[in-house]
């Protein structure tokens, strides 16, 4: 073997590939999106002009789809912070090429968890009477603080870990590139101190945020079971919520790190393995959301209060029908069709239940939002709600926009934490003894394992 | 201090909307287009709500006027984020317009549906522009509005009375459009803390309910059922 270092370099030249140089593939796909985003953002214009008499809302439905991207975006954000602090703290090896993927797509999509909340606002110019006017008793302030402080949690956790790989980039970037990984790499030298602060430092924020990502969905769960409104007056909305969160998230993680594995050639990387292991928890999150749906609906129907069970009916058997049944198959039967086989919960099959489970998360917002609002308590006024166009190209160019954002993301920052894959590979003998200390005594000694048969 | 309160006799309503009428000239209510009233956009603070029971020929009509509930423990108050929504010493919610941020949170928790929002800017045909009410403001677009009792009249007869050095009687001296309106008195309005006023005795009737009483909202608007 050669030296260490030119070992590594050659390995891993395939994770600094995508930083140091851009193919024609990422413009011909970075296009479109672009395209789609602009197409939003001249809809947005048109709002702010004309107001949101441009929207599909009307009385008894005043909140549409800007909540329900609202509540999603927020939900798929779960998918980073929560699980990689999670998967962190439990010391789960198998984390360490996933973790940076799944802590970018938090930081990035809560800034349309913000942007939804704006987009719904009928006066934006006034948003800052929140911070200036704010009433602590409105769970919409509850809402803006818990946010707020997520999102500085969140982008604190994902900065923390790419530091060493900052320095790294900085040492084989030139030009502007070589300027901003200076700055950002704050003086990383990899020394033991440096080293001693940052791991503290991580797990000091794995552990604080784990509880803001749990009280996040539950505050957002809040704004609706502070009402008095039917279906929505419900004291598992939070878990329900967050559970539905840490769904969807992980949902959306698969989904980005197979399109990253295969736009970068990450293949030896981004292993079956890490899919079996995620589709695993995206399967036990599937049992846990079909328990919280079942208990939701049934109390609604077994009590049968009037209110409540217009709005049940309206959902499992009325109008919204084939939206509930939809929801049903895809956040439920599919997934766990194909994930509960072994055979079909590959690469592929996982992607497929991931992209079902998306469709299905945004599909459950919607019936929590429009029915409720629909169907009031006061029998006299019953509505529907469909989106408009405008409301339909935001929504669109903001998910595009997300998508363009977190491609580029790709392209400035390694999207596999390439220290903690070396950290791992040279820490072999400490996860062994680690293994060997969980076993019943005597412990019998250990015998360091070569990294010869690594690839 | 005074509590005002509305009574609405539902024996007496004949559905004429003249309160509806009388309600928008006052306020100020922007009219909207046929296509938007249709798209559910209509704004009305009182609203008559006609509801037809039974099959011809036991067939029956009952007409519902429907204003802001004026609520002891309003839903509304409660959720809003800057404080636009509020309740006056005296009981009365009323909403700042200047202060609201259009985040519909108060749409969504009133139970009783009384809050309208402002879609978009209010066009003005010209001879409404011209018969706008100088005494009341009128709302940019995608701020929320509601029905408040009409409270600049109170301030003025309130200001009133302060020239006698008195305070506002309980009866006759503040009264909202829709009450005034009414032909058929079936809208009675007065403080429902002084017991000589009719709208106090008449909100003891045994005749007497609120909407949605069982959400502990405590509406100050009562209604007395048909005979």
């Amino acid at each position: 073997m050669a030296g260490p270092v030119h070992t590594q370099d050659s390995e891993d030249a395939v994770l600094f590939a995508p930083v140091l140089g851009t193919t024609r593939r990422f413009w011909l796909g970075a296009t479109p999106l672009l395209a789609m985003t602009l197409w939003g953002m001249y809809a947005y214009t048109l709002q702010l002009r004309y107001g949101l008499g441009v929207t599909g809302l009307n009385r008894p439905v005043a909140w549409g789809i800007y909540i329900i991207n609202f509540v999603f975006f927020i939900g798929i954000s779960h998918a980073g912070t929560l699980i990689s602090a999670i998967l962190r703290l439990c010391k789960a090896e198998w984390r360490r090429p996933i973790t940076r993927a799944a802590e970018a797509i938090t930081v990035l999509v809560l800034f349309f968890g913000l942007g939804s909340i704006i987009m719904d606002l009928g006066r934006p110019d006034r948003l800052f009477y929140v911070l200036q006017y704010g009433r602590l008793q409105s769970p919409l302030l509850w809402d803006v603080t818990s946010i707020t402080t997520y999102l500085t949690g969140s982008a604190l956790y994902l900065y923390l870990p790419l530091i060493p790989d900052l320095a790294l980039v900085r040492d084989r970037a030139t030009g502007w590139r070589r300027t901003l990984y200076t700055f950002l790499a704050l003086g990383w030298r990899g020394t033991t101190g440096q080293r001693r602060r940052l791991e503290r430092g991580i797990a000091v924020m794995a552990v604080m945020v784990i509880p803001i990502a749990v009280s996040v969905h539950t505050v957002v769960s809040w704004v609706f079971s502070m009402t008095l409104q039917p279906m929505w007056k419900s004291t598992i909305f939070g878990p329900y919520f967050v559970t539905g969160a840490i769904f969807s998230g992980i949902a959306a993680l698969i989904i980005s790190m197979a399109a990253v594995r295969r736009a970068y050639h990450l293949e030896n990387y981004l292993k079956p393995v890490h899919f079996n292991s995620l589709s695993l928890l995206l399967l036990a999150m599937s049992l846990l959301w079909f328990y919280f749906t079942f208990a939701e609906h049934l109390t609604a129907y077994y009590g049968g209060e009037l209110a409540e069970a217009i709005v049940l009916f309206a959902k499992v058997a009325g109008r919204w029908a084939p939206a509930f049944w939809a929801m049903a198959v895809l956040n439920f039967v599919i997934p766990v069709a194909i994930l509960a086989n072994g055979r079909t919960r590959t690469v592929a099959g996982s992607v497929v239940a991931s992209a079902s489970v998306v469709v299905g998360m945004w599909l459950e917002r919607y019936l929590i939002v429009v029915p409720t609002l629909a169907n009031p308590r006061l029998p006299y006024e019953r509505g529907f709600y469909a989106p408009s166009w405008v409301e339909v190209s935001i929504t669109a160019g903001a998910v595009s926009f997300f998508v363009l954002l977190y491609m580029v993301f790709t392209k400035l920052f390694p999207i596999i934490s390439i220290w903690e894959v070396r950290e791992g590979r040279e820490g072999l003998v400490e996860a062994q003894e680690r293994m060997v200390s969980y076993l019943p005594g005597p412990v019998a000694p250990v015998t360091p394992v070569t990294p010869t048969g690594r690839r | 201090m005074a509590r005002w309160g509305m009574v609405i006799d539902l024996d007496r309503c004949t559905g004429c909307q003249a309160c509806v009428v009388a309600c928008k000239a006052e306020n100020n209510v922007p009219v909207v287009s046929p296509a938007q009233a249709q798209a559910g956009r209509l704004m009305l603070w009182m609203t008559v709500i006609p509801e037809v029971e039974g099959e011809f020929p036991r067939v029956r009509a009952r007409f519902t006027p429907r204003p802001c509930m004026q609520c002891e423990n309003p839903p509304c108050v409660k959720v809003c984020p800057v404080q636009a929504m509020m309740k006056s010493p005296e009981g009365i919610v009323s909403h700042v317009f200047a202060r609201c941020i259009g985040c519909r949170f108060c749409v969504q928790a009133c139970p009783y549906g009384v809050t309208y929002f402002n879609w978009q800017a209010p066009v003005w045909p010209a001879d409404l522009r011209e018969a706008l009410n100088p005494d009341f403001s009128v709302r940019p677009t995608g701020v929320v509005e509601m029905c408040d009792f009409c409270h600049h009249r109170l301030q003025h007869a309130r200001e009133m009375a302060r020239v006698d050095e008195r305070e506002v009687r309980g009866e006759g001296e503040y009264v909202p459009a829709c009450v005034q309106a009414c032909p058929a008195g079936a809208l009675i309005f007065g403080d429902l803390e002084d017991s000589t006023t009719a709208a106090s005795r008449l909100a003891h009737s045994p005749r007497a309910y609120r909407l949605l009483e069982d959400l502990g909202t405590a509406p100050k608007v009562y209604y007395l059922k048909e005979g």
